[in-house]
């Protein structure tokens, strides 16, 4: 469909109205995970392995027990066995078996009258360790004799003879990949590396769980999709996900964390076993940083050919991935597509491996998978266009992908709008800024697939004309206001007459969380079918007052009117008239839509970073950041900007910043923000943002979903800026000062 | 463990505890007097999200020990709204979309007012270093910087 055929000349879409829960946020009223308390609640802590990789021998908690106050102690003798494939994963990574399989995996879980008693349990609990060998690094981990971390997990991918901590390979391609290089001018490649980084949200977990005898429980929790947790946790204990009811906190950062479990059975488990009383568990940061979330870390090799005048004639990518001591868990499965999602590339190899190590659960981070591959991909093409002295974004313009190029990982592209993304860089005033001594300026484009996934929302009509729209996608970052903008837009009434709620698990169907940018996206293209469906029945309210066909009924500016040959035969009846009638003329309307969307829109987006790297340090500043990205379109401006920054800074701390930092022993040496260290706001100038909005044909409003993409190229931005600023090319992140000093060294 | 009675003033009105000596002031905060509004992100004084003034000055609530808060006036978010009116930076966080989660506003909020009473007129530079002892993991920081840029220069304008 055509761009002008689309829904055009908004009256609130592309505004910029407060958010509904600001006040509450401001005031330190909003209730996030930790913040709420219940009748006789008991406290929980838990016991976790110092050791990267060693077996159970002995656990003795009657010191705990016989302290005062301490009501439960579980071990994972207190969960069902038989659990398979991810369920197992699940409960595995909640509560250790037999072996403690990363620093910081939970082992057993003590619930008191006071967290001050529980932690004191805690630390009185007796657990005998027989210490394993164990190996953290991606690479070492494939290697022949390293420890085999789990024997048996490898599917039926992996090539034979591989290390049996190799449990997925992945390949696909298309062309002819030998005619490709053949017909370059130009071959290169490299080998790059990026650390396992942490999300970093601001919220610890938290989470206040109740379980009876009889299996029904409740649970209060900090998540990005409560559906999940009640999925999985009802998995782990062995109960009926019906009788557990999951109501969402409100969140204080997930990008992808949030979206599983990690402790939430624990604390559901010592209710169950504290006779039902309600227990309340809170991760310190320590817990957050050793035992949740991370990343992957990857290992990656990139061969490209390139034409003289730029035009990419091959490419070829072999990425190593672990994402800890479980299947399943590396984002291999996308890092691989978005190599080369950018581009129209005639001739592609990808080879992806992912590795069990010794290293927490990985979970979702901002599009996973990508950020990575942009690394890779990215800082090899600026290689090569320097080497070819060719500029950087007229290469990425050249072989930009388009509506109709075949994509690197298979489907034809619907409308995109990389090329749009890429002229309005490159009309940016950022790219003419001058640039003083040790200063350099580094480019990249990123790419995210954005996702529909299952959905079910709910919009009820108010006896005075107001609308409650009931989503499941908790809001992260200002999704009530898109939400409420779009129903107020559909139904022609006032944004404030809208109120968006995030409900528990029994007001609606299923939900899939907020991730994968969907929640603009999916609830909104969800909420928008609930307020058309509302419309229908508001329509046929006023054709059956009026004594006309409800055919002959059409809604405008909030209200129903006559139309066709009746036109003006009846004064219009306002959503607020047939609300308030309602309950003489059929009873409540409400609308719903349940569905798993289609007609997803990739987005892509494009990075300008200018640093300066003080020669004698080798210290990175930023001082000038661009960020230009395809929206579709931007419901709320505002929060689209927001969602820009924020994945900028993100990818800017991956890229100088953050890393996992294990020691010999296998330990997490630095499980504390002092130490893994995330950008603050000394560390960043302003960040620019353009939002170019190439509306997707598949959502009524244009939408694509903008959170995810804007971490994928700052990875490589960054390091090709200081490779310009510099000359030390770092095919490692995080570019730290050490590092970049002896690279600066190494080239004199 | 014995416990110890603290009195103190928090947000203008007398408050009454019974603490542990190795109590935090944030635990003291949310769990016995129900301000939850100072959240805790790290516990080590790295990410500034328990944000309280302690006799006029910027403290993390989570370093400082409940029965330290003896004889002292504590502010914390819960006070910053006064006679329902919300202060300039509150309203400016609003209408500049300076949060998105929120987690960290409480915090950022009441050190940025610390800032603003010391300095009616901060430079960009001395925002970001001054609130380069809060994290936020989801803006970037830059509507955060503009939103107290702008009460700043709203303060100035009622003053």
């Amino acid at each position: 469909m055509p761009k002008d055929e689309l829904k055009a000349g908004f009256r609130l879409v592309g505004t910029r109205p407060n958010r509904p829960d600001g006040l509450d946020k401001v005031t330190g009223r909003a209730r996030y995970g930790a913040d709420i308390v219940a009748a006789n609640m008991l406290h929980a802590a838990v016991v976790r392995s110092p050791y990267a990789h060693a077996r159970i021998k002995s656990i003795d908690a009657s010191r705990a027990l016989a302290l005062e106050g301490v009501k439960a102690v579980i071990t994972r003798a207190d969960f069902p066995t038989g659990l398979t494939g991810e369920d197992w994963n699940l409960q595995e990574n909640t509560i250790a078996g037999d072996t403690a399989l990363y620093d910081g995996h939970a082992v057993v879980a003590v619930a008191a009258t006071s967290a001050l008693v529980a932690q004191d349990a805690a630390r009185l609990i007796e657990v005998e360790y027989e210490v394993l060998p164990h190996v953290t690094d991606v690479d070492a981990a494939m290697a022949p004799g390293a420890p085999v971390i789990r024997a048996g997990n490898a599917d039926h991918s992996v090539p034979e003879g591989m290390h049996p901590n190799v449990v997925r390979y992945i390949d696909f391609g298309h062309g002819d990949l030998e005619a490709g290089f053949a017909a370059a001018d130009l071959i290169r490649e490299g080998t790059y590396k990026t650390e396992a980084t942490h999300q970093g949200y601001i919220e610890p977990h938290a989470c206040l769980g109740q379980l009876g005898a009889d299996g029904r429980g409740e649970m209060w929790v900090c998540t990005q999709g409560h559906w999940y947790i009640r999925r999985m946790c009802a998995a782990v204990l062995g109960i009926e996900a019906a009788n557990l009811r999951v109501t969402p906190s409100e969140i204080g950062g997930g990008f992808g964390g949030k979206t599983t479990i990690f402790m939430e059975p624990l604390a559901l488990a010592l209710s169950r076993k504290a006779g039902g009383r309600p227990v309340k568990l809170v991760m310190s940061r320590a817990e957050v940083l050793r035992a949740t979330g991370p990343t992957a870390s990857a290992s990656m090799d990139v061969k490209i050919g390139m034409k003289k005048d730029g035009t990419i004639t091959a490419g070829q990518v072999n990425f190593r991935m672990q994402g800890g001591a479980f299947f399943g868990m590396s984002p291999i499965a996308e890092a691989l597509p978005c190599a080369f999602a950018c581009y129209d590339i005639p001739n592609l190899m990808h080879e992806g491996y992912e590795v069990l190590a010794n290293r927490p659960k990985a979970a979702a981070y901002r599009a996973p998978g990508s950020p990575m591959a942009a690394f890779a991909v990215e800082s090899l093409l600026d290689e090569m266009c320097r080497e070819l002295s060719l500029d950087p974004l007229q290469v990425r313009l050249k072989n930009a992908a388009k509506e109709g190029t075949k994509s690197s990982y298979g489907p034809t592209y619907n409308r995109i709008g990389l090329v749009e993304t890429l002229e309005a860089t490159i009309a940016h005033p950022n790219l003419s800024a001058p640039l003083g001594p040790n200063q350099g300026r580094g480019v990249a484009a990123g790419f995210w697939f954005n996702h529909g996934g299952e959905t079910s929302v709910s919009l009820q009509i108010g006896e005075d004309g107001t609308v409650g729209v009931s989503v499941g996608t908790p809001d992260i970052g200002g999704s009530r206001a898109s939400i409420a903008l779009m129903v107020a837009e559909t139904l022609g009434i006032e944004y404030e007459a809208v109120r968006v709620n995030v409900v528990e698990t029994g007001s609606l169907g299923v939900n899939e969380p907020t991730h994968g940018s969907r929640a603009t996206f999916a609830s909104g293209k969800a909420a928008v079918e609930a307020a058309e469906s509302a419309i229908k029945q508001m329509c046929a309210r006023a054709a059956a007052e009026w004594g006309i066909d409800p055919e002959a009924v059409e809604w405008a500016d909030g209200a129903a009117r006559p139309a066709g040959e009746n036109a003006g035969k009846f004064p219009p009846l306002t959503i607020g008239e047939i609300g308030a009638k309602m309950g003489g003329t059929g009873g409540p309307i409400s609308g719903h839509h349940e569905s798993v969307p289609g007609g997803v829109g990739a987005s892509f987006g494009v990075h300008v970073v200018d640093v300066e790297v003080d020669p004698e340090t080798g210290k990175s500043t930023v001082l000038r950041y661009l960020v230009v990205q395809d929206a579709g379109r931007a419901i709320h401006p505002a929060y689209v900007e927001g969602q820009y920054q924020g994945g900028a800074a993100q990818g800017i701390g991956w890229a100088l910043n953050e890393e996992y930092i294990y020691g010999a022993d296998g330990r997490l040496q630095n499980p504390m923000f002092l130490d893994y260290r995330i950008p603050v706001a000394s560390d960043l100038p302003m960040i620019d943002t353009v939002i170019v909005e190439v509306p997707n044909p598949g959502h009524p409003y244009g939408v694509r979903g903008v959170g995810e993409t804007g971490i994928a190229p700052p990875l490589a931005a960054v390091a090709n800026a200081v490779a310009a600023a510099s000359g030390a090319r770092l095919r490692t992140l995080p570019l730290s000062p050490p590092k970049v000093l002896a690279a600066i060294k190494a080239g004199q | 463990m014995s416990r110890i009675h603290i009195t103190t003033t928090v947000n203008g009105e007398t408050a009454e505890f019974l603490t542990e000596p190795r109590e935090t002031l944030l635990d003291v905060l949310r769990n016995q007097l129900g301000l939850t509004g100072s959240k805790e992100g790290c516990g080590t004084g790295d990410c500034g999200a328990c944000s309280v003034l302690l006799d006029g000055v910027l403290v993390s609530s989570c370093l400082v020990l409940g029965v330290e808060a003896q004889g002292k006036t504590v502010e914390t978010i819960e006070g910053m709204a006064t006679d329902g009116a919300l202060h300039p930076l509150q309203r400016q966080f609003i209408e500049h979309a300076a949060l998105q989660c929120g987690f960290c506003t409480p915090g950022i909020l009441v050190a940025a007012k610390a800032l603003l009473a010391q300095n009616d007129n901060p430079t960009e530079t001395e925002i970001r270093y001054w609130l380069a002892g809060n994290l936020c993991r989801c803006t970037g920081y830059d509507k955060i910087v503009r939103a107290v840029q702008d009460a700043a220069a709203e303060m100035r304008g009622a003053a």
